[in-house]
């Protein structure tokens, strides 16, 4: 069998590469999207990226603090969810639409 | 072989977030995000995590994206229209992303030379048991303020969403 191209185990980097490449794309959804429940679903992605950043430390340290505040970061984020979705709901309960570029009686 | 199941499942988590970023439809977008998060759980194992790697599982890729696909049927939500763009998100957002993203690999690429690579099994602290221990020792006060906020979330939640407007 030849030798891999890459080492046996993943460095800790990688990991943490992984985790920038996600968080990256989140904000790309986050500022080109256009639809209310896509915008949504990119702040979910970014703090998906965060946790595997705490859960890798978390084995870099030898420790498990990072799996507690990823489970809470999860917690966080199934409340936001909830009153995310709601004020969505509320949302296009008014105005019938889900363009965000629309919602935008603020501005004026 | 650890780091080959790392390439697996890393490459399946950013091939469905860009899916989730490039699809126009909502739901597509939904199950991309859903294929995202199984693939971080599976991450988690590799790195010892087990209880967050269920949790993972449960609440995120379960409860949150039933919330997200239900809230989708329910809105009827369709295909995105196009949008005129601003001329600087055109032509200067991707590539200033992309840059953004080179520019932290660039300072990762050397840090944590001398930290040891990631074996599966070498972790053995993220059982539900010690995670248990640790959260109702050392962390009693933030999850008992955390059943607050959750519970203050489901209020407003019920407000929000039963409100009539007139």
């Amino acid at each position: 069998m030849p030798p891999l191209p890459f080492p046996e185990s993943p460095p800790l980097n990688w990991y943490l590469i992984l985790s920038a490449i996600l968080f990256a794309l989140g904000v790309a959804g986050f500022l080109f999207r256009r639809n209310i429940i896509t915008v949504f679903m990119s702040i979910e992605l970014m703090l998906n990226a965060v946790n595997l950043s705490f859960v890798t430390f978390a084995y870099k340290n030898g420790k498990n603090d990072g799996h507690i505040y990823s489970f809470f970061v999860m917690v966080v984020a199934a409340a936001e969810a909830a009153v995310g979705l709601a004020i969505i709901l509320t949302v296009f309960k008014n105005r019938q639409t889900l363009e965000i570029d629309e919602v935008s009686s603020f501005k004026d | 072989m650890d780091s080959i199941a790392f390439l697996i499942f890393a490459a399946i988590a950013v091939a469905c977030a860009v899916s989730l970023v490039l699809q126009t439809h909502p739901i597509a977008s939904a199950l991309s995000l859903v294929g995202v998060m199984g693939a971080l759980a599976a991450l988690y194992l590799l790195l010892g995590g087990e209880f967050i790697a269920m949790a993972q599982l449960i609440v995120y890729a379960g409860a949150i994206m039933v919330l997200f696909v239900f809230v989708i049927m329910l809105l009827n939500a369709g295909t995105e229209r196009k949008a005129h763009r601003n001329l600087w998100a055109k032509y200067a957002g991707l590539p200033l992303l992309a840059g953004l993203v080179g520019l932290v690999i660039y300072t990762l690429r050397g840090a944590f030379a001398g930290a040891p690579a990631v074996r599966f099994g070498a972790f053995s602290h993220g059982s539900a048991y010690e995670i248990g221990i640790r959260l109702f020792k050392d962390y009693l006060l933030p999850f008992e303020v955390t059943s607050v906020l959750v519970l203050i979330a489901i209020v407003g939640a019920i407000v929000l969403a039963s409100k009539e407007i007139q």
